[in-house]
C-alpha cells in the first residue's frame, strides 16, 4: 500500500448517495402504490437500522438479517431460485 | 496488468468477452460445470456439456492466447434428482484425465435440501476416490449462511479432505470468516446485483486479508460482467494498492490454487 492515504469518502460517497436515494425512493414508490405488505420489504425495513449503527460489521449484520436462520436441510423445494429474504413460509 | 478468470461459464459468452478479457490482461480462464438455465432432460446432456468444456471450449479460448480449465459436476440445482445425478456422477471419471480437468466443481447446494447435500457428500467421495481438488458453490440470497454452514460441516467431516485444495465461492461478509477460519480457500464473485461489488470485495481483503482468497466475475448467461476482475483491480489502486499486492490477488493467488494440480500450466 502507498505511503499516501486514500480519501475514501471522496471516493465513495456518491455512490453511497445515490445507494441511499434509491432506497429512499423505492420504499416512496411501493407506498405510493400500496404494495408494502410483501415479506422482503418488512425484512429490508428491520435491517435499516443498521446502516445507523456505530459499530463496525454492519454488511455482516444486514445480511444475517436477510438470511434463512434455520439449520437443518428442508425435505424438498418446490422452487430452485431465492428471493432476498427468507421466507414466512420458509 | 496480468489476472486470471477463476471462475467463468465460457460456454455462455461471445468471442466478443474473449477479446475483452485478452485484453485485459487474463491470462487463464477457470470453467466449473454449472446450471444451463434450464434442468437437462437426460445424464447425455451433460456428456456433451462436458465434452464441450473440455475439448471445444479450451480451442476456442486459444484463440485469443487465453488458457482454459474447468471443474467437472452435476450443479446443485440439478442435483435435487438423485436418479439423474448419480447417473452423471457415473460418467464424470470418464472425464477426469483429460488435460483441462483440475478438479470435482461446482458442487454445493442450492436450496439447502436433503437431496442436494446428499448428492454433495457423493460429489465430495468422488473426489477423494480419485484424489481432485474441489470447487464449492454456495446457495444465493437467503440461503447462503445455512448453505454455508452444511457445507463447511460436509466436507470437515470427511477425514480425507484437505482444506487447502477446497474453495468455497461466492463467500460474501457472513460467510467469508466460516470458510476462512476452517483453513478453506475463499472465492469472492463480482456481480453487478447480486453477491458483492468490487468495493466490498476490496473492504473483504481488508477485513479478512488476501492469503487464500480470489476474485471472480463467474460470468455466464444472466447479468453478470466478464470484466469485474479487473474492475476490482481498478478499485484497489484507487485506494492505493500497489502492483505486487493487485498481482498477489488477481494473478498469483488463483494460479497458486489451480496450480495444486499439476496439469495447471501457464503457456
Amino acid at each position: 500500500m502507498s505511503d499516501k492515504k486514500t480519501n475514501l469518502v471522496d471516493l465513495g460517497f456518491m455512490d453511497a448517495r445515490i445507494k441511499l436515494i434509491d432506497i429512499a425512493a423505492f420504499l416512496d414508490r411501493i407506498d405510493r402504490h400500496d404494495q408494502t405488505d410483501d415479506y422482503r420489504v418488512s425484512a429490508l425495513k428491520e435491517a435499516l437500522p443498521e446502516l445507523l449503527s456505530t459499530e463496525r460489521g454492519r454488511a455482516a449484520r444486514v445480511l444475517n438479517l436477510l438470511s434463512d436462520q434455520s439449520t437443518d436441510p428442508v425435505s424438498e423445494s418446490k422452487i430452485q431460485g431465492a428471493f432476498g429474504a427468507p421466507s414466512p413460509e420458509q | 496488468m496480468r489476472y486470471i478468470e477463476p471462475h467463468a461459464h465460457m460456454v455462455s459468452r461471445t468471442t466478443d468477452d474473449y477479446m475483452a478479457l485478452a485484453c485485459a490482461g487474463c491470462k487463464a480462464v477457470n470453467e466449473p460445470a454449472f446450471w444451463a438455465g434450464f434442468d437437462r432432460a437426460s445424464s447425455q446432456g451433460f456428456y456433451d456439456y462436458f465434452r464441450q468444456i473440455t475439448e471445444y471450449e479450451p480451442k476456442r479460448a486459444a484463440k485469443f492466447c487465453i488458457d482454459h480449465y474447468c471443474w467437472l459436476c452435476i450443479n446443485p440445482k440439478e442435483s435435487e434428482d438423485v436418479v439423474l445425478a448419480r447417473e452423471v456422477l457415473s460418467i464424470i471419471p470418464d472425464f477426469i484425465q483429460c488435460d483441462n480437468v483440475l478438479g470435482i466443481g461446482e458442487i454445493g447446494l442450492n436450496k439447502n435440501t436433503r437431496n442436494e447435500l446428499q448428492i454433495l457428500e457423493e460429489h465430495i467421495q468422488l473426489a477423494v476416490d480419485h484424489d481432485q481438488m474441489i470447487l464449492v458453490h454456495t446457495p444465493h440470497l437467503e440461503d447462503k449462511l445455512k448453505g454455508t454452514k452444511l457445507i463447511v460441516d460436509a466436507l470437515s467431516n470427511h477425514s480425507s479432505i484437505d482444506p487447502s485444495k477446497v474453495i468455497i465461492d461466492h463467500v460474501e461478509e457472513h460467510t467469508a470468516p466460516l470458510v476462512i477460519d476452517k483453513g478453506f480457500w475463499a472465492g469472492m464473485t463480482l456481480y453487478p446485483e447480486s453477491k458483492v461489488t468490487p468495493h466490498r470485495a476490496v473492504d473483504m481483503l481488508e477485513l479478512y486479508g488476501h492469503e487464500r482468497v480470489w476474485m471472480n466475475s463467474a460470468c455466464d448467461w444472466g447479468i453478470s460482467d466478464p470484466l469485474s476482475v479487473p474492475k476490482a483491480a481498478l478499485e484497489m489502486r484507487r485506494r492505493g494498492y500497489d502492483d505486487s499486492f493487485i498481482d498477489k490477488v488477481v494473478y498469483l493467488n488463483p494460479a497458486e490454487f489451480m496450480g495444486q494440480n499439476p496439469k495447471f500450466k501457464l503457456s
